[in-house]
C-alpha cells in the first residue's frame, strides 16, 4: 500500500474552510474533520483521507446572551470551557456527554449527536442548536436556522447536520439555546440485581409527573441501579418521593446528595478505551432487555431509562458479540461505537439496512457533497 | 391537465373522493389567510396512505404539481393550491392508529387533529405542543409547519417530539424515517422534515412522543401600564431561572377586543396583561409561584389576579385564543404577523411597533409568546379604503424588518409559505439559500411538491453536479481501504 502523507490545515474562518473544500473538491481528495479528537474512532473506517481539517482555530465563544439565554459557539470550543463561561452567569448547555477530559469541541458533539444524562429533561443535540454555519465543498459558507429560540423560517438544516458525522460539510459555529443551573439536586439512587425490575421501576417513575433532571440505569458485573436526580426547591422531597417507588419496587434505596460524581461517572461509561461499547436505540420497555442482554454477555451498561437509550461496554470486542447483541434486541439498532478498526471493518457499525432510507440518505450527500470530499466512507450505507 | 390523470386519481381514490366542480373546489381556495386565493384543477382526498403514494405517483407520471392541505388553518398561505395543479385534502386520514403509553408514543395519521392527541393519552399524560388553532388544525400541518403554542417556552415545539414519520416522497415512494425509538443510525431525516412546509413530501403516518401530564397548574395575570413594563417582569422571571410553563402578553388594543367575546372583566386602565402559567411538582409549582407574583409586583405590576380554580384559568386562556378572531369585531381586516426578537430586545421592538404603527396611521394590536419573544403583531385595516390594504402591508412588512434587524426571525411558528418568502433574503444569504435548495433538490428533483413555497424565488435542481466518484487515487490503485 502505498503511503500517502496526510496534509494537516486549520483554517481561522468559515470561509478559509469553505475555500479548502472547495479545492479538495476540484482536486478529488478526501478531507477527515478534526474536533478534539475524541472520537475519531467512531463510524466505519472509511479510505485514508489525504487531508486533516482542524477546528482548533475556530474556537471562540462569540456570543453569550445571559438575558436571551443562547450562545453563538465556534466548533472548535471545548464544551467544557463553554460551561465554565456559561456557569458564571448561572447558565448551562444542558448537554453533558462524555467529553474525553475537556477535549470534546462542541463541533464534534454536534456532528456526532452525542448526549448524556441531561437529555432527559432537556433532550439532546437536535433540540438544543437553533442555528449551524457550513462550510460547503462547493466552497460556499452557509448558514441555516437563527439565533432566536423559536423560528421556522427555512430548512432546519441545524437537525441534518447533527449527528451527520462531518459527511455533508464542516459545522463552523453553531448557535445554541441555555439553560438555568439547577439550584441544588439530590439523586435517589435503587439498587438491584434483576435488571427487569430495575428497568420497570425506572418507567414507573417515568410516567410519573415529578420532573426529574435525570433518569438513568446502569449495570455492572450482577447488579444494578435506577439513578434519578432532581433539582430546585423542592428536590430533597421530591427525591425522597421516588425512593418510596424504588423501595416498593423491591430496591435497596438511598438519596445521594453532592451527586456530581455519580453522573459523571453515568456519562463516562458511554466510553471505553480497551471494551467495545455499542449503543442501542430501544423504546422504554426495551430497557430491560438491553440490560439483560449486557449481564448475559458479562458486560455493563448505562441507559437513558426513559428514553429507551442504552450503552453496553463488553469486555471483549468482537463481531459475533455484535451480532449476538443484535440478534437478542432487534428492531432496535444497535449501533457500535468504541471497538477496533478490525471489528467495524468486519460489521457494519450503523446496523441500517433499510433500501429506502438509505437511499433518501445517498441523495441528501450527493446534493451536499457530491465528489464525496467530506469524510467519505464513515457513514451510515457507505456514506 | 389531462383528463387521464383525472381518470387515474378517480380510480385511486373512487370518484365521490375527487372534485373538479369549480363550486366545490372554491372550498380550498384559501387556507387561514385569506388575502391568497387559487382554485386547483383537482383536489383529491384519500383515504389511506396506499391512495395518497399512488396519488402522487400518478402526478408525478403526468409531471402536474401537486399541495397537501391538512385542516387549512395555516397561516402563511402554505396550502394555497397551484392552479394547474392538484390539492391532496388529507382530512379523510384522521385515524389514531397507536396508543402505546407504555414507551409514551402515539401512532397517527396526519388528518388528526391536534387536540385528540392529548385526549388520546389524558388524563395521565399529554402531548405539549399547542397552537391556538388546536381544536381544528391537523397533526400533518404541525409536523410541516412545525407549529408551536402557549406551552412551547417550557416544553418545546413540534419538532421535539416528532419521532418517527412515513413519508410519500414526490415521486410516489414510501420511506419510513426515524421510528418510536431515539437516535437511529443516518441522518435526522424526520428531523429535517418537520418545518418543510409540504415541500418534501406527504406525511402519511406520524410517530408522537407524550409525557406525563403536569402534577399542578397555577395561573395568575398581572397588568401593567404598558407592554414595555410587561417586558420588564418577563426579563426578571426569566432571569431568575424561572420556567413558566407559558408566558403570554397582550396589549391594550387586544384585550379590548378579546373582552368582547371572552368577558373576563379585566381592568379598563391596563396598558398590557401578562399571563403566566407554571406547572410540575405540586411544591416545586407553588414555591415558584409565590416568586414570580413578586417578581411582578417588583416590575411595577398595578394589579395580579390569580385564578382559584381551572374555570378562572380557562377565563384567561379564553381571552388570550380569542385574541385572532376577537380582532375581527374590532377592525373589519387584520394582517397578523409571527416575528421572532431575542426576548431582552422586546421593550425596544414593541416602541419601534408603536411607532411605525403612529407613521403608518394604522393600529396594530400585540398579543405574542413572551417567553419565546415569538410576537403576533395585528396590523389593523379597512381593505374597503382605497390604498389602505398596501399600507397595512407595508407596515407589516416594516415590522418584520425590525425584528430582523434587531437580532429575530422572520416567523416563529406559522411558516413562510406564500406569504412571507419575499422575506427570506433578509434572513438569509444566496448561499444559504442554495443550501437549503440542495435538500429540496435531494427529495424533490422535479420540484412538484408545493412548488412556489418558501424559496423566495423559483429554483429548478438540475443534475446532481457531479458523480459520486471513486477517489482518483482509489482509481490509480495507489490507496485503498485499511
Ligand atoms: C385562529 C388561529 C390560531 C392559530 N394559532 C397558532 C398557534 O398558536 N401556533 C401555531 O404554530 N400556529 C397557529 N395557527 C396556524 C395553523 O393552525 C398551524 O400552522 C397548523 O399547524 C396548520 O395545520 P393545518 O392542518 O391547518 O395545515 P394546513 O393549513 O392545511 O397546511 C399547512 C402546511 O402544511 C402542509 N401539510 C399539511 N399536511 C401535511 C402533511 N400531512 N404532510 C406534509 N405537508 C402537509 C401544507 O402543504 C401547508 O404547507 C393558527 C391559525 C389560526 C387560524
Amino acid at each position: 500500500m502505498a503511503q500517502v502523507s496526510l496534509h494537516r490545515i486549520a483554517p481561522e474562518s468559515a470561509a478559509e474552510a469553505a475555500a479548502a473544500l472547495g479545492e479538495a473538491a476540484a482536486d478529488g481528495r478526501r478531507v477527515r474533520f478534526r474536533g478534539g479528537g475524541t472520537k475519531l474512532g467512531w463510524g466505519t473506517p472509511g479510505p485514508r483521507p489525504d487531508v486533516e481539517l482542524s477546528t482548533e482555530r475556530l474556537d471562540a465563544i462569540v456570543e453569550h446572551n445571559e438575558g436571551d439565554l443562547t450562545a453563538v459557539l465556534q466548533a472548535g470550543v471545548p464544551l467544557a470551557r463553554a460551561q465554565e463561561a456559561f456557569r458564571a452567569a448561572g447558565q448551562m448547555l444542558a448537554l453533558d456527554p462524555p467529553d474525553g477530559d475537556g477535549a470534546a469541541t462542541i463541533g464534534g458533539i454536534v456532528a456526532t449527536a452525542d448526549s448524556g444524562p441531561l437529555r432527559h429533561r432537556h433532550n439532546t443535540v437536535r433540540d438544543l442548536v437553533l442555528g449551524v454555519q457550513i462550510a460547503l465543498p462547493d466552497g460556499s459558507v452557509a448558514r441555516a436556522g437563527s439565533k432566536v429560540i423559536k423560528n421556522v423560517a427555512g430548512y432546519d438544516l441545524a437537525k441534518l447536520l447533527s449527528g451527520s458525522f462531518g459527511t455533508l460539510g464542516l459545522i463552523t459555529e453553531v448557535n445554541v439555546r441555555l439553560h438555568p443551573l439547577p439550584l441544588e439536586t439530590v439523586t435517589a439512587v435503587g439498587r438491584g440485581g434483576d435488571p427487569s425490575a430495575l428497568a420497570a421501576a425506572a418507567s414507573d417513575l417515568a410516567h410519573r409527573p415529578i420532573e426529574a433532571e435525570a433518569l438513568d440505569v446502569s449495570w455492572s458485573g450482577d447488579a444494578g441501579a435506577v439513578l434519578a436526580r432532581f433539582g430546585g426547591a423542592s428536590a430533597p422531597e421530591r427525591a425522597r418521593a421516588a425512593l418510596g417507588v424504588l423501595s416498593e419496587a423491591g430496591l435497596d434505596g438511598e438519596a445521594v446528595d453532592g451527586d456530581g460524581p455519580l453522573w459523571t461517572r453515568q456519562a463516562a461509561a458511554q466510553r471505553s478505551a480497551e471494551a467495545m461499547v455499542v449503543r442501542v436505540s430501544a423504546t422504554q420497555q426495551g430497557v430491560a432487555a438491553a440490560l439483560a442482554a449486557a449481564r448475559g454477555a458479562g458486560g455493563s451498561a448505562v441507559g437513558r431509562a426513559a428514553l429507551g437509550l442504552v450503552w453496553i461496554a463488553l469486555g471483549e470486542a468482537s463481531p459475533e458479540a455484535v451480532h449476538e447483541l443484535r440478534r437478542q434486541l432487534a428492531p432496535a439498532p444497535c449501533i457500535v461505537l468504541d471497538a477496533p478498526g478490525a471489528v467495524r471493518e468486519a460489521i457494519d457499525p450503523w446496523d441500517e439496512s433499510d433500501p429506502g432510507r438509505l437511499d433518501l440518505m445517498r441523495r441528501v450527500k450527493e446534493r451536499f457533497d457530491p465528489c464525496a470530499v467530506c469524510n467519505p466512507g464513515i457513514f451510515a450505507g457507505g456514506i | 391537465m389531462a383528463g387521464r390523470l383525472v381518470d387515474e386519481l378517480r380510480r385511486i381514490c373512487g370518484a365521490e373522493h375527487v372534485l373538479t366542480d369549480r363550486h366545490q373546489l372554491r372550498t380550498y381556495e384559501s387556507d387561514g389567510l385569506l388575502q391568497y386565493h387559487a382554485v386547483p384543477r383537482a383536489a383529491v382526498l384519500p383515504g389511506t396512505g396506499e391512495e395518497v403514494a399512488a396519488v402522487v405517483r400518478a402526478c408525478h407520471g403526468a409531471g402536474v404539481p401537486w399541495v397537501a392541505r391538512g385542516s387549512g388553518s395555516g397561516l402563511s398561505g402554505g396550502a394555497l393550491p397551484v392552479e394547474e395543479g392538484v390539492l391532496v385534502v388529507l382530512t379523510r386520514l384522521r385515524r389514531i392508529l397507536e396508543v402505546d403509553l407504555p414507551n409514551q408514543r402515539v401512532i397517527c395519521e396526519p388528518g388528526v387533529t391536534n387536540t385528540a392527541i392529548s385526549a388520546a393519552v389524558g388524563p395521565s399524560h399529554f402531548y405539549p405542543p399547542d397552537p391556538s388553532s388546536q381544536i381544528v388544525c391537523s397533526i400533518g400541518g404541525n409536523v410541516a409547519e412545525n407549529s408551536g403554542g402557549a406551552h412551547c417556552f417550557k416544553y418545546g415545539f413540534t419538532t421535539n417530539y416528532v419521532c418517527g414519520l412515513e413519508v410519500v416522497l414526490a415521486d410516489g415512494s414510501l420511506v419510513h424515517l426515524g421510528g418510536k425509538e431515539l437516535d437511529r443510525p443516518g441522518y435526522d431525516l424526520h428531523g429535517v422534515f418537520v418545518g418543510s412546509e409540504g415541500t418534501l413530501g406527504v406525511a402519511t403516518k406520524i410517530t408522537l412522543r407524550v409525557v406525563p401530564a403536569p402534577e399542578a397548574v397555577r395561573t395568575l395575570v398581572a397588568f401593567f401600564a404598558s407592554p414595555r413594563a410587561a417586558g420588564h417582569a418577563v426579563s426578571a422571571i426569566v432571569s431568575a431561572g424561572v420556567v413558566p410553563g407559558a408566558i403570554e402578553m397582550m396589549d391594550r388594543l387586544t384585550i379590548d377586543a378579546s373582552e368582547k367575546m371572552a368577558h373576563a372583566g379585566w381592568p379598563a386602565d391596563a396598558g398590557a396583561a401578562l399571563i403566566v402559567e407554571l406547572d410540575g411538582p405540586e411544591n416545586e409549582c407553588e414555591a415558584r409561584f409565590d416568586e414570580v407574583s413578586r417578581l411582578c409586583g417588583e416590575a411595577g405590576a398595578t394589579g395580579v389576579v390569580i385564578a382559584r380554580d381551572a374555570a378562572e384559568r380557562d377565563v384567561f386562556w379564553k381571552m388570550r385564543k380569542a385574541a385572532f378572531p376577537a380582532m375581527g369585531r374590532v377592525s373589519p381586516n387584520y394582517y397578523v404577523q409571527d416575528s421572532v426578537v431575542p426576548r431582552t430586545r422586546l421593550p425596544d421592538v414593541l416602541d419601534r411597533i408603536d411607532e411605525l404603527a403612529r407613521e403608518y396611521g394604522l393600529r396594530v394590536g400585540n398579543v405574542f409568546h413572551a417567553g419565546d419573544g415569538n410576537l403576533h403583531p395585528l396590523v389593523c385595516y379597512d381593505a374597503h379604503t382605497p390604498g389602505e390594504a398596501e399600507r397595512a402591508e407595508e407596515l407589516a412588512g416594516q415590522i418584520v424588518v425590525a425584528c430582523v434587524e434587531a437580532g429575530g426571525s422572520i416567523t416563529g411558528e406559522h411558516g413562510v409559505g406564500v406569504d412571507k418568502k419575499r422575506y427570506m433574503p433578509k434572513m438569509f444569504a444566496e448561499d444559504d439559500l442554495a443550501a437549503f435548495q440542495k435538500l429540496r433538490c435531494a427529495f424533490d428533483p422535479d420540484g412538484l411538491a408545493n412548488p412556489g413555497k418558501v424559496m423566495p424565488t423559483p429554483r429548478l435542481c438540475g443534475e446532481v453536479p457531479g458523480p459520486y466518484r471513486e477517489h482518483p487515487l482509489e482509481r490509480a490503485g495507489l490507496a485503498e481501504r485499511f
